[in-house]
């Protein structure tokens, strides 16, 4: 985490401009200008700015947006809401396609049914997201006026409207995913169909189903963990876009426009909160990982 | 009798017996003589701005009809694969060359390993598309700096596969061979290791390649990218976004190509994968 730190903090002082004749306009005169950036600690080494911020992640600080008028971390809870929401809804979608086409495919290895969802899944893995979204609001929202075109509603203010408003940006956003969910779900059941204990199964006379469904299914599943794992952590990138596509007021859209107005310290946060996110999931789905398979130990 | 074949022979006819290769070599050898021959193949130029022919849907003028500003979205399109191919074979060549040396050090040097690493790691950690945005953010708009900034986010990954192939190849016996016999670590790496490196290598180029066309167009679409009077498929969808409504058509053609391209790629990466390390099959 130290690294990520460190990158974050790295990573906003290669910008070239200054944030403070952005914030003031072009009338500002020198004096002014430098007041401001005396305020806001710019004026100091970067090795003490460095150490600074060390000390203030730590506390939980992450600073004062310069344009939003509070503290970052006010912004940053504000916005989460939406962020979670589809990154939820979008894995739902994901693990709701993607496994029980994996399994279907990897039961009825090389009939049809196996070679159109390979077939889509590859397809799946190729088609950019962003692209597949606005196909969405063409064919659902414009022409056949099912579901609005973009905007948000929140669960807890009004569920209805945030479960259609969330239909189309989870869709576009689960499906990539789904596609390598199948591709990973369906070689792991087929591993898992020719192990040992399968055969012993079929020669104890259980139906095909039960084999397949419950012996080789829940050995299958622990790979697919953690792909899911991986899935949630790609989730977070692609929801940036989701979000610009769909005008949904969470964390992506946040980040992108203050990278526009060159606000750090928003900038900042959201990617040090995101890269944190990002290496608790890993670490959970290692967690996970022990606790599906027993057979797994970490010293 | 025949004679019989030698290694590359072998290697050739296996690669031309898979189906995944040949596809996704066919494709892009397309996409290749579109970027090469755009001028000769569009039927317009594509950063002429004719006002009054804008929107037009597809017809024999405009195949693949006309943009908010009046421009054909065919010749957009044929251009646009050339910044497409530029940045995903540039940040493929330069990912690898920096897997490469950074790859070789830490497999090699016990010293280097653990901060070259972490360091690593460290790039990892971020989602591969948020740190291109934020080094794009720092960086401003432009062809190279989207080729610097996804170098960076994609080259850990190719960093990490070189140094577990060399970590696997380092105790091997012909290696300890080469180093009883007083070879230099460097003549050893350089000589008889990277040459073992080339078949991971050849199928992470192939997936970075398809990432990298990927995430241009995904920056050009955020408005990040390469400058926006520049065709280039992301632009292109990105103003096809504004006028979805009126015009599907717009960031209709620009993705389909991107499909394709990804398409290719992956193919290609899967088929090679099959060819080079039978053991990494997925059946």
């Amino acid at each position: 985490m130290a690294v990520v730190v460190t990158v974050v903090f790295l990573l906003i002082h290669l910008i070239p401009g200054d944030p403070v004749s952005v914030m003031l306009g072009p009338d500002a005169s020198p004096a002014q200008i430098e007041a401001t950036r005396r305020s806001l600690g710019l004026d100091r080494p970067v090795h003490q700015q460095l150490l600074g911020f060390y000390g203030r992640v730590l506390r939980g600080d992450l600073g004062q947006s310069y344009f939003l008028d509070r503290p970052v971390v006010t912004a940053i809870v504000e916005r989460a809401e939406p962020t979670l929401m589809l990154m939820a809804c979008a894995l739902l979608v994901a693990v709701v396609i993607g496994v029980p086409s994996g399994i279907v495919a990897a039961a009825h290895r090389g009939s049809i049914w196996d070679r159109v969802l390979m077939i889509g899944s590859l397809l799946g893995v190729c088609v950019p997201g962003f692209w597949l979204s606005l196909n969405f609001i063409y064919l659902f929202a414009v022409r056949l006026g099912w579901l609005p075109a973009a905007g948000y509603a929140s669960l807890f203010t009004d569920p209805v409207s945030a479960l259609r408003y969330m239909v189309l940006p989870a869709v576009s956003l689960g499906f990539n995913q789904s596609a390598l969910i199948a591709r990973i779900s369906r070689s792991c059941m087929l591993e898992a169909l020719q192990q040992d204990y399968v055969r012993t199964a079929r020669a104890k006379g259980l139906p095909d189903r039960a084999v397949t469904y419950v012996h080789a299914f829940r050995n299958a599943l622990v790979p697919v963990v953690t792909v899911i794992g991986v899935t949630t952590a790609v989730l977070i990138g692609g929801a940036v876009v989701t979000e610009i596509v769909f005008n949904i007021p969470g964390l992506g859209r946040l980040v992108i426009s203050a990278i526009l107005r060159r606000d750090y310290p928003v900038v900042q946060g959201v990617v040090l909160v995101t890269a944190a996110t990002y290496v608790f999931i890993n670490l959970v789905v290692d967690v996970l990982y022990a606790f599906i398979d027993p057979r797994i130990r970490y010293d | 009798m025949t004679e019989p074949l030698t290694e590359r022979q072998r290697w050739v006819r296996r690669l031309g017996r898979n189906g995944g290769v040949v596809t996704g070599a066919a494709l892009l050898l397309l996409l290749v003589a579109a970027a090469l021959l755009a001028d000769a193949v569009s039927t317009h130029n594509p950063t002429r701005l004719t006002p009054a022919n804008r929107l037009q849907p597809p017809s024999a003028e405009h195949y693949l009809g006309t943009d908010e500003f009046g421009r054909d979205v065919y010749s957009l399109v044929v251009h646009g694969s050339r910044v497409s191919l530029l940045v995903g074979l540039t940040t493929m060549l330069l990912t690898s060359a920096g897997g490469i040396v950074i790859g070789l050090a830490a497999g090699y040097s016990r010293r280097l390993d653990v901060p070259v690493m972490r360091c690593m790691d460290g790039l990892m950690a971020f989602p591969a598309i948020l740190l291109a945005i934020a080094l794009m953010a720092a960086r401003g708009p432009g062809v190279w700096n989207v080729i610097l900034a996804l170098s960076v986010v994609y080259m850990p990954r190719t960093a990490m596969i070189i140094r577990s192939t060399v970590l696997s190849l380092r105790e091997l016996d012909y290696i300890q061979a080469a180093r009883a016999l007083g070879r230099r670590d460097s003549a050893i790496a350089l000589r008889h290791i990277l040459p073992n490196c080339l078949g991971p290598l050849l199928v992470q180029g192939s997936f970075v390649f398809a990432y990298a066309i990927l995430a241009e167009a995904i920056l050009g679409f955020l408005g990040v990218g390469v400058p926006p009077y520049v065709p280039s498929w992301g632009n292109v969808i990105a103003s096809g976004k504004n006028v979805i409504r009126e015009a599907f058509w717009v960031s209709l053609f620009p993705g389909l190509a991107l499909t394709v391209a990804g398409l290719s790629l992956n193919l290609l990466g899967d088929g090679l994968r099959d060819v080079l390390d039978p053991r990494l099959r997925v059946r």
